[in-house]
């Protein structure tokens, strides 16, 4: 088993080269599986990487202390709710969005993030390190409160970032297959009514007409797709085009890209067109909050303007949801002038 | 809760396959006497039997009574096929297949058989695919959809923790077949069409050794 690590550990990450397929076998069967779903094939000189299972870590010639710590942050990051009421205020998982455990491509894979950072981010203009990263989907995603930064949570969610970057050179020079949630080409026209049709034969039955989602026994099954136990004004899925790309490659769960382009950001406009919490960086108006976050965020959502059905002003509210407060003191601008 | 669906169904206001027509309301008292057309095979407490190679009897004890209505009323329509059960289902009018899913909703869930000579490695790989899943074949865990424990989750992914193996096993091979297609959207097909038959066999074995219930 360690030997078999080992060859992972090895060859689980290439560059496609201008000279052809010249990956291994289990690579060329990963990729195999994923076009065979539909997905597209690396293109010429994407950096294809297969992270490690929770089995290989088993496995893993680490010290036991460290395998302890991954192991918290993947049970972390796959039962976020055991953080509800303290850092989490909706119905959230990492999981619920970061498909397979945070592994697979087109799915935003978490660990690019652990190679690519510290790193320029243009959604808060300065440079990011991975807690930093981190505490941006607590503050968005999951409308919580991040954790403290160098506490044994977020020391263990990052270790399992990082362990599932084995192999992979800092800063690579490739870009990466399948990260983030790819979107398809935007059509000409998007439709709200349609949108709402295909949500309803095609979502309804999981996450229910009304955006709740399903909890059973206090956990989360499907989660909710709007309203308060959904992620928040400030989450990157209200941007129609992150939407699109999840739902085009992700969704119905086990069936990737068995919607049209069309029919995946018409089902995104229909979703993203509904009220969640407010977005933690309100300043108390909504022109203003729109100033200042419209050209690097809300450009691409729908926050603040007139809904396409009944012009309601989307985002207009002072509706933290079940969170208690607007702001997280972790969003801080940070400077190095 | 549990209710909701009914009243939704009744408003017409539930769109999705099956529950189109409005279902009337069950008594589980009635149902009890209903449930003697179903002893024979399934047992008087509901627990089925797990049948080695052969036709296994699914426990119905404490089933989802709206996801146990929609099974007996397509194998009546004829959009889930089983020669066996035919017969029987095409005995019960809407109101008697409320009246014995109500019945055997309320009954107390019975252990699954068939998992109990499993060997170590087939009940290891049977956990993970339950409750991980393997992403490398894009087989999505069964709780994804069944809920915790797989107890199951709303009236249209049914409790399978404690299901006998032979059942679980049987219907895992149908769906990959095409032969069962009464799941919505195709969410089950889809999946069990990755498996291979080591798989189903381990997960099947695997689950009928989990505390049974419904959630």
């Amino acid at each position: 088993m360690i030997r078999k690590l080992l060859t992972i550990a090895l060859s689980g990450t290439f560059a496609f080269s201008a000279h052809g397929a010249d990956y291994d076998a289990t690579t060329q069967a990963y990729i195999d599986q994923l076009t065979s779903m539909g997905l597209p094939a690396p293109k010429e000189n994407q950096l294809v990487h297969i992270p490690p299972t929770m089995a290989d870590l088993e496995a893993a010639d680490i010290h036991p202390e460290l395998k302890k710590v991954i192991r918290k942050g993947y049970d972390l990051f796959t039962n976020t709710q055991q953080l509800r009421g303290e850092y989490v205020f909706n119905n959230m998982n990492c999981s619920s969005c970061h498909l397979g455990e945070g592994r697979m491509p087109f799915s935003a894979p978490i660990w690019p993030a652990a190679v690519t950072l510290p790193g320029y981010r243009g959604k808060n203009g300065h440079v990011n390190n991975l807690e930093e990263r981190i505490a941006g989907c607590f503050t968005y995603s999951m409308n919580g409160k991040p954790l403290e930064y160098g506490s044994d949570n977020m020391l263990a969610l990052s270790a399992y970032h990082q362990w599932l970057a084995t192999g992979v050179e800092m800063y690579p020079k490739q870009p990466v297959y399948g990260r983030g949630f790819p979107a398809p080409e935007r059509p000409a026209e998007l439709s709200y009514d349609n949108g709402q049709k295909l949500y309803e034969e095609n979502c309804a039955i999981c996450h229910s007409e009304d955006g709740s989602g399903l909890r059973v026994d206090n956990q989360t099954v499907f989660p909710a797709t709007w309203g308060d136990m959904s992620n928040n004004w400030g989450a990157g899925i209200v941007r129609l085009f992150t939407a699109a790309g999840f739902i085009k490659n992700n969704m119905p769960l086990g069936q990737p890209n068995s919607l049209t382009d069309q029919e995946a950001w018409d089902i995104a406009f229909y979703m993203d067109s509904q009220e969640r919490p407010q977005d933690p960086r309100y300043t108390g108006d909504i022109k203003e909050t729109l100033e200042k976050f419209g050209p690097t965020f809300h450009k691409h959502s729908l926050y603040g303007q007139a809904r396409e059905k009944d012009g309601e002003i989307l985002g207009d509210h002072d509706n933290t949801g079940e969170k208690p407060f607007l702001k997280p003191d972790s969003i801080r601008p940070r400077t190095f002038d | 809760m549990k209710k909701l669906p009914v009243t939704l169904a009744a408003l017409g206001l539930v769109t999705y396959a099956g529950m189109a027509v409005s279902a009337p309301a069950g008594d589980a008292s009635r149902g009890k006497e209903v449930a003697n057309l179903c002893v024979a095979c399934h047992q008087p407490d509901g627990s089925g039997m797990n049948l080695e190679g052969g036709e296994s009897w699914p426990g119905l004890a404490g089933m989802n009574a709206e996801y146990f209505a929609k099974q007996i009323r397509d194998i009546k329509q004829g959009t889930r096929l089983s020669p066996t059960m035919a017969p029987f289902a095409s005995m019960l009018d809407d109101q008697k297949t409320a009246d014995v899913a109500a019945y055997y909703s309320q009954l107390e869930p019975t252990a699954g058989k068939g998992g109990e000579n499993a060997d170590p490695a087939t009940l290891k790989r049977g956990q993970q695919l339950a409750e991980q899943g393997d992403w490398s074949k894009y087989i999505v865990s069964c709780k994804s959809c069944h809920g915790p424990g797989n107890r199951g989750a709303g009236e249209a992914f049914p409790g399978i923790a404690g299901q006998h193996a032979g059942y679980i096993e049987a219907q895992l091979k149908a769906w990959k077949t095409g032969a069962r297609k009464n799941d919505p959207q195709d969410l089950m097909g889809s999946i069990a069409r990755r498996m291979s038959d080591d798989d189903i066999h381990a997960v099947a074995v695997w689950l009928a050794s989990q505390k049974p219930g419904n959630n």
